[in-house]
């Protein structure tokens, strides 16, 4: 990867950047506002996101979300993924988004049995 | 017609690995692997800590009332503040790697140097303050006890609803028991250090001071632990067997005892990659200086170890993320 062939936009193009150094830049205040927004909403917790959403709190959910941004502009930018071709780019990514989901979900799933299980079962974990 | 063949190399080399379908250097890929598969074990401790969340889903400690320490602010509740510090001085030395990774592409080496050391420095600020984070976390706040059944029993102030450490107002019984050691009982017998306080001097404490109530390990509706009545608290603290103080891999004064087992596993196998992530640095910054990089035409190298330093930042956020957010 020359430094010549680097893509300088993100957000799909509504951002453009002059140089490489300029854009390293941008992603740095992206990235910090996405975590102060984190850090905020973990401090004051809004009631209005305390609802339950598929299993968790819409909170929760409102934080996975922004980790998943900040994650893919770490790797499409810090990384330069965004510059490589698009085979690599898929080899990376794909496995990684289909087994870390699947993963993820057969196990919580298999918690949440379990947790009934000792919840409504006849053993009491508490002595 | 004539069939114009711009590089030779393309038809005959594609079983030898002279082409290169991806476009990397074989140093690249070969760190692409490492990171995937990395990333994937990641991934299975997390989930794993996910899992036995959601099977003590209603139990489960809650991070913003264990990480509350701030450099130099004792006392001061402060939740989060310092692990948001840590998260900002890693992103920032990302960027100050990937400056050093474009200051590269442009061969210019004063300014990798540079960059780089910067990064080791963000590097080594961030391990320090693992450290200090788990100096705390082992050395604990408040102390509880523990029922038979590895339950904790904290203790709440009933007008205030605040935490009340063991040592306000734990009882002085007069007592001969020390500590066992091998020298002066059965040599084949090891006991570790005894907790400051007995459980005999906890429960008598307790009756003695009529405004404290346990705060159990059950959480109700809107995420806040269950606070017990005065009666069912002074019924509730004859369970007890033991007292805790701070944290090891068995016992804990937080909570669960997987709490403390995955906070130390992922946190500090996160901190071996970023302690290893800086030595590599560390390599790599002499090797610019003495100009290996120079010689070799080209700065790839910083390229490599830059992928390797992101994916630890990378990982962070996600730490960050399940351990402290949500």
């Amino acid at each position: 990867m020359a430094h010549a062939d680097q893509k300088l936009a993100i957000f799909r193009g509504l951002l453009k950047f002059k140089s490489n150094v300029q854009k390293i830049w941008g992603v740095l205040i992206f990235l910090s506002i996405v975590t102060t927004i984190e850090v905020v909403l973990g401090i004051i917790k809004p009631q209005s996101l305390m609802t339950m959403f598929f299993g968790m709190k819409l909170l929760n959910w409102i934080f996975i979300i922004l980790t998943i941004v900040k994650a893919y502009y770490i790797a499409w930018d810090f990384m330069h993924i965004r510059d490589e071709k698009g085979s690599l780019k898929g080899s990376i990514v794909l496995p990684l988004i289909i087994l870390i989901p699947y993963l993820a979900f057969i196990l919580l799933l298999e918690a949440d049995y379990i947790f009934d299980v000792m919840n409504a079962g006849f053993v009491s974990w508490n002595f | 017609m004539e069939v114009a063949t711009t590089n030779p190399n393309e038809e005959t080399n594609v079983w030898g690995g002279g082409n290169r379908p991806l476009n990397a250097s074989y140093g690249k890929l070969m760190m692409w692997f490492f990171i995937v598969s990395d990333a994937l074990t990641f991934s299975g401790f997390l989930v794993a800590y996910g899992f036995s969340r959601f099977k003590n889903i209603d139990s489960w400690p809650i991070a913003d009332e264990v990480f509350t320490h701030f450099p130099f602010l004792h006392g001061v509740d402060a939740p989060m503040y310092y692990v948001a510090l840590m998260t900002f001085i890693l992103i920032f030395s990302s960027v100050t790697m990937v400056l050093a990774v474009d200051a590269g592409h442009h061969m210019n080496k004063a300014k990798v140097t540079f960059y780089m050391l910067l990064t080791i420095i963000g590097g080594a600020v961030f391990v320090g303050s693992q450290a200090w984070e788990w100096k705390n976390f082992i050395k604990g706040e408040y102390g509880a006890l523990e029922t038979r059944g590895g339950q904790i029993l904290q203790f709440v102030d009933a007008d205030t609803g605040k935490r009340v450490a063991l040592d306000a107002f734990a009882a002085n019984l007069p007592t001969d028991r020390s500590t066992h050691q091998r020298s002066n009982g059965l040599w084949f017998v090891d006991e570790s250090s005894l907790p400051t306080f007995s459980v005999e001097e906890v429960k008598s404490g307790f009756a003695a001071n009529e405004n404290l109530v346990i705060r159990g390990e059950k959480i109700d509706e809107k995420g806040h632990k269950i606070v017990l009545s005065r009666e069912a608290s002074l019924d509730k603290i004859n369970d007890a067997v033991g007292v805790v103080q701070g944290a090891n891999l068995i016992h804990n004064e937080y909570g669960n005892r997987l709490f403390a087992d995955f906070f130390f596993f992922i946190t500090g196998f996160h901190g071996f990659h970023v302690f290893s992530g800086v030595v590599i640095n560390i390599i790599i910054f002499f090797n610019v200086i003495i100009g290996t990089y120079e010689k070799r035409g080209h700065y790839e190298m910083v390229e490599k170890v830059g992928l390797y330093w992101h994916f630890v930042d990378l990982v962070w956020v996600f730490v960050f993320t399940f351990f402290y957010l949500v």
